[in-house]
């Protein structure tokens, strides 16, 4: 289970976050939700460990996260797969990092999303980095595994070959996915959990089913709903 | 199978079971797919759909053995209820929509009897 408590962040005189509290249960598919700026890859790496919160505190199954770095895998909205590597290469240099590497399930999603070893990062396309990234990142069996847009700027094709992988290799339980994303719609039917944020606050959250339930209202026009609100 | 979007998808996923149970396609003693493959077909999270299984087995739709998968396991009079209930939903669906445009109970009526003697006329 990840928590923040009363956690805020700046950069210079922008606010990320603003005294936010949140919990993200353990074994859940996570979608975290809102447009740009809202503080969604802030979130994201505060729980990596790679920014820490201005005030309150963020806590990794009760722990610190610079504690937890094992326990994570990393999906970052940047490219930081090195472009003069192959696919081969770049799985060689993560897993010298990670003792979760899986070589099965790698050998498995490589054939999967199509990929071939040989390929140079620097020579593939965009979907296809989006999909190597995926790949190294999920072929890492870590209890958390933490997306930050894998879907943005991605062909519907690819969208949809990197759900299909997501559903087909998530273990159930056991593992915690937290996906952010503006592409609510694609991934309607893949999260447990929701949580809107906007403007480093949270708006909205709660389990999608109960949401749907309560509101007669899919995510996406839950979502509209809470931002129309809002302005 | 389509969802839609505004509905509580596991709710959708056992109305597809009870559906193809009221038309036959599924009948006692069926193996269902396993909730890992379900998932994988209709492209959901696999909690949700472990959620519909559990809710169908609390439902006395289906029996889950251990090692050896999930079956349909119905009563004939369970089925019948099924029947039943998916039956008046629609119909309730039907009237309630007709009384927001405003027609009465004997438009109603008189529609679905000029209907069906239209239908049983094309058929001849």
């Amino acid at each position: 289970m990840i928590e923040f408590k009363d956690v805020s962040k700046k950069f210079g005189s922008t606010i990320a976050l603003n005294d936010v509290s949140l919990v993200f249960p353990r074994g859940k598919i996570i979608g975290l939700f809102g447009p740009n700026g809202a503080g969604k890859s802030t979130s994201i790496k505060l729980i990596m460990g790679l920014n820490r919160p201005d005030r309150g505190e963020v806590r990794v199954d009760g722990e610190n996260p610079q504690n937890k770095k094992q326990d994570m895998a990393y999906l970052p909205e940047i490219d930081h797969l090195y472009p003069w590597m192959n696919i081969a290469q770049a799985a060689d240099f993560t897993r010298t990092f990670y003792a979760d590497w899986d070589e099965t399930k790698y050998r498995e999603l490589i054939k999967f999303l199509n990929l071939q070893e040989n390929m140079k990062i620097a020579k593939i396309s965009k979907g296809q980095r989006a999909k190597t990234k995926l790949l190294l990142t999920v072929s890492r069996r870590a209890p958390y595994l933490l997306m930050d847009e894998p879907l943005s700027g991605i062909d519907i094709l690819t969208r949809e070959e990197i759900i299909n992988t997501l559903i087909r290799d998530y273990r159930e339980g056991e593992q915690t996915i937290i996906i952010s994303t503006h592409e609510i719609a694609e991934v309607e039917s893949l999260v447990d959990e929701v949580i809107f944020l906007d403007k480093g606050k949270v708006k909205l959250s709660g389990n999608a089913e109960d949401l749907r339930v309560e509101r007669n209202m899919s995510l996406v026009e839950l979502m509209k709903e809470a931002f129309r609100d809002a302005n | 199978m389509d969802f839609n979007a505004s509905q509580p998808i596991y709710k959708q996923i056992i109305d597809d079971f009870k559906k193809k149970l009221i038309r036959g396609e599924l009948k006692e003693g069926d193996k269902i797919p396993s909730q890992r493959d379900y998932a994988e077909q209709v492209r959901v999270n696999p909690n949700t759909v472990q959620r519909a299984y559990r809710e169908m087995e609390s439902m006395n739709m289906v029996e889950t053995l251990r090692g050896q998968g999930t079956f349909i396991s119905i009563s004939a009079d369970r089925l019948e209820e099924i029947k039943m209930e998916m039956a008046v939903n629609l119909v309730d669906y039907y009237i309630s929509e007709m009384e927001s445009l405003g027609y009465s109970q004997e438009d109603i009526f008189k529609i679905l009897k000029q209907e069906q003697s239209f239908r049983e006329g094309e058929r001849r």
